[in-house]
C-alpha cells in the first residue's frame, strides 16, 4: 500500500518528549476514517516509517490526531513535523475497541502512560454518545504530573458529572497533591458492576498483566477486558512476520484484544 | 456513621477475622478526624498507633531539601502504619491528610499485648497486615520499575 500524501495542520506539545500532530490529506486523496483503537503507519519522506498511535479520528470538521513520542530517528523527525510539512499515511489498520458490545453496561477504561493515545478515541466516542452507557470510569496512570498527557482535555474530563475519572503517579513532587502510587489502585477504588462492565486497556504490557489481575479480582469476567498491544508492527498487513504473536499478527488480529485470548501467550518468557 | 466493630468488618484485610475477634480489636479504636495538612505520624517518631481511614486520603512522604516527595497515597479502607508491628516501633515516613480525612486509631501497645494473651487471634492480626504489606511491596515493585518509559507509541 501507497502512503497516502498528508499535510501537517498543527502540532502540539504534550510533555517534554510527547507531541500530537493534526493532519488532512491532500486535495483529491480520501478522508482516512480510523475507528477507535485502530493504528496507522506514519512515513517521514526519506526517513522512514512507524505504526502511530491515532488519537484523535477524523471527522469532517477536525482533522487526524496522531500521538508521537519521539524516541528514535523516525519517531523524532514525526514529532518535529511542522504545520505544512508533508507525510506519508498509510491506514487504517487493525481491530477496534468493542464500543458496541459496551452499550447498555459500565465502561472502564484503564491508560498508562502513553497508552491514553489509543483510547482517546474510545473516550470521545462514548462521552458523545454518553446517553447509551452506564457509568463509565477512566483510570489514568503515569510516572509523574509532568508526563500528563492531554492536560487540557483531562481537566474538562474532571469538571463532568457524568464520568468518574482519576489520576495516579508514581512519584509525587512537592508540587504534586493528588494520588500517589500504582494505576492498578484506581481500579481497586473504582465503582462498577463487574458482571455488566467491558473494560479496555492500553500502556505497559506489565502494567496490562496487573490491571488484569486487579480487575480479575474484583470479579471481571475475563472475556470482558481487552487491552491495545504494541509489538514491532512494520508492514501492518500481516506479511513480515515482525509482530507475530503466537498465532496471531498484532497488525491484523490485533492491535484490540481480548485479554483472555492472549493471557496464555504474554506468560512465554522472551515472546 | 458505621461503628468501629462495622468498619472493621466490611475492611477486606480483616475480611477473615471472627465477630469475636473484630469486636476485641474494635475496642482498642477510637474515631478521629484530621483536617487537611495534619500529620498523622512523622519520621523518626514513636509508632504507637495504626490508623484505618474511614474516609478521605492520606499522603505517606518522605522530606528532601526540594520539598516533601510523595511515596504513595492511602484512601478509603487502607491500613496506615506497620512499624508498630516490629521493633524498634520507630516511624520511617511522614503521613499527612490530604482534605478532611476521618480514620480510627488503634493504640498499638494494646494491641500488642491482646495479641501476646490471644495467639490466634494475634496470628489473624498478622496474616491481615502481612497480606497489605505483600500488595504493597508489589506496587512499589511495580513504580520502581518505571514502566511507562520509552516506547515511541503507545
Amino acid at each position: 500500500m501507497t502512503p497516502s500524501p498528508h499535510r501537517i495542520v498543527s502540532r502540539r506539545r504534550e510533555t517534554a518528549d510527547t507531541w500530537t500532530v493534526a493532519l488532512e490529506p491532500l486535495p483529491g486523496h480520501e478522508l482516512p476514517m480510523f475507528a477507535p483503537g485502530q493504528f496507522g503507519m506514519l512515513y517521514a519522506f526519506g526517513v522512514g516509517e512507524i505504526p502511530i498511535s491515532v488519537s484523535g479520528t477524523a471527522t469532517r470538521l477536525d482533522p487526524l490526531r496522531c500521538t508521537i513520542r519521539a524516541v528514535g530517528g523516525v519517531s523524532g523527525t514525526l514529532a518535529a513535523v511542522e504545520p505544512g510539512d508533508l507525510v506519508g499515511l498509510r491506514g487504517p489498520f487493525g481491530s477496534i475497541w468493542p464500543l458496541t458490545d459496551a452499550i447498555a453496561g459500565d465502561v472502564v477504561i484503564v491508560a498508562g502512560g502513553l497508552g491514553l493515545a489509543p483510547l482517546r478515541p474510545a473516550i470521545h466516542h462514548l462521552l458523545a454518545h454518553r446517553d447509551q452507557y452506564e457509568r463509565v470510569v477512566i483510570c489514568y496512570g503515569c510516572r509523574s504530573a509532568a508526563e500528563l498527557l492531554y492536560v487540557n482535555e483531562f481537566e474538562e474530563w474532571r469538571r463532568r458529572f457524568d464520568l468518574d475519572i482519576d489520576m495516579i503517579v508514581d512519584v509525587g513532587g512537592p508540587d504534586w497533591h493528588g494520588k500517589v502510587g500504582v494505576v492498578t489502585k484506581l481500579v481497586e477504588l473504582a465503582a462498577f458492576d463487574p458482571q455488566n462492565t467491558i473494560a479496555m486497556a492500553c500502556g505497559p504490557e506489565i502494567m496490562l498483566r496487573f490491571v488484569a489481575l486487579t480487575l480479575k479480582a474484583r470479579n471481571l469476567p475475563p472475556e470482558r477486558l481487552y487491552i491495545s498491544m504494541e509489538r514491532n508492527m512494520h508492514c501492518a498487513i500481516a506479511q513480515c512476520g515482525h509482530c507475530q504473536f503466537g498465532p496471531r499478527f498484532i497488525c491484523r488480529e490485533g492491535p484490540v484484544l481480548r485479554y483472555d485470548d492472549i493471557e496464555e501467550w504474554l506468560k512465554v518468557a522472551q515472546l | 456513621m458505621e461503628s468501629i466493630e462495622e468498619e472493621l468488618a466490611a475492611t477486606r484485610m480483616f475480611r477473615h477475622l471472627t465477630p469475636e475477634q473484630l469486636k476485641a480489636i474494635a475496642e482498642l479504636g477510637e474515631d478521629v478526624e484530621f483536617p487537611d495538612g495534619r500529620a498523622l505520624m512523622i519520621e523518626g517518631g514513636l509508632a504507637d498507633s495504626f490508623y484505618l481511614i474511614r474516609d478521605g486520603f492520606v499522603a505517606v512522604q518522605t522530606q528532601s531539601p526540594a520539598g516533601p516527595i510523595t511515596i504513595e497515597t492511602l484512601h478509603n479502607g487502607d491500613p496506615v502504619g506497620w512499624s508498630w508491628l516490629v521493633e524498634p516501633y520507630l516511624v520511617y515516613f511522614d503521613v499527612h491528610s490530604r482534605g478532611l480525612t476521618r480514620a480510627i486509631r488503634f493504640d498499638a501497645e494494646a494491641l500488642r499485648q491482646l495479641c501476646a494473651e490471644d495467639p490466634q487471634l494475634g496470628y489473624e492480626l498478622m496474616r491481615s497486615f502481612a497480606s497489605v504489606i505483600v500488595e504493597r511491596l508489589h506496587a512499589t515493585r511495580l513504580q520502581l520499575l518505571s514502566i511507562y518509559a520509552r516506547t515511541a507509541t503507545a
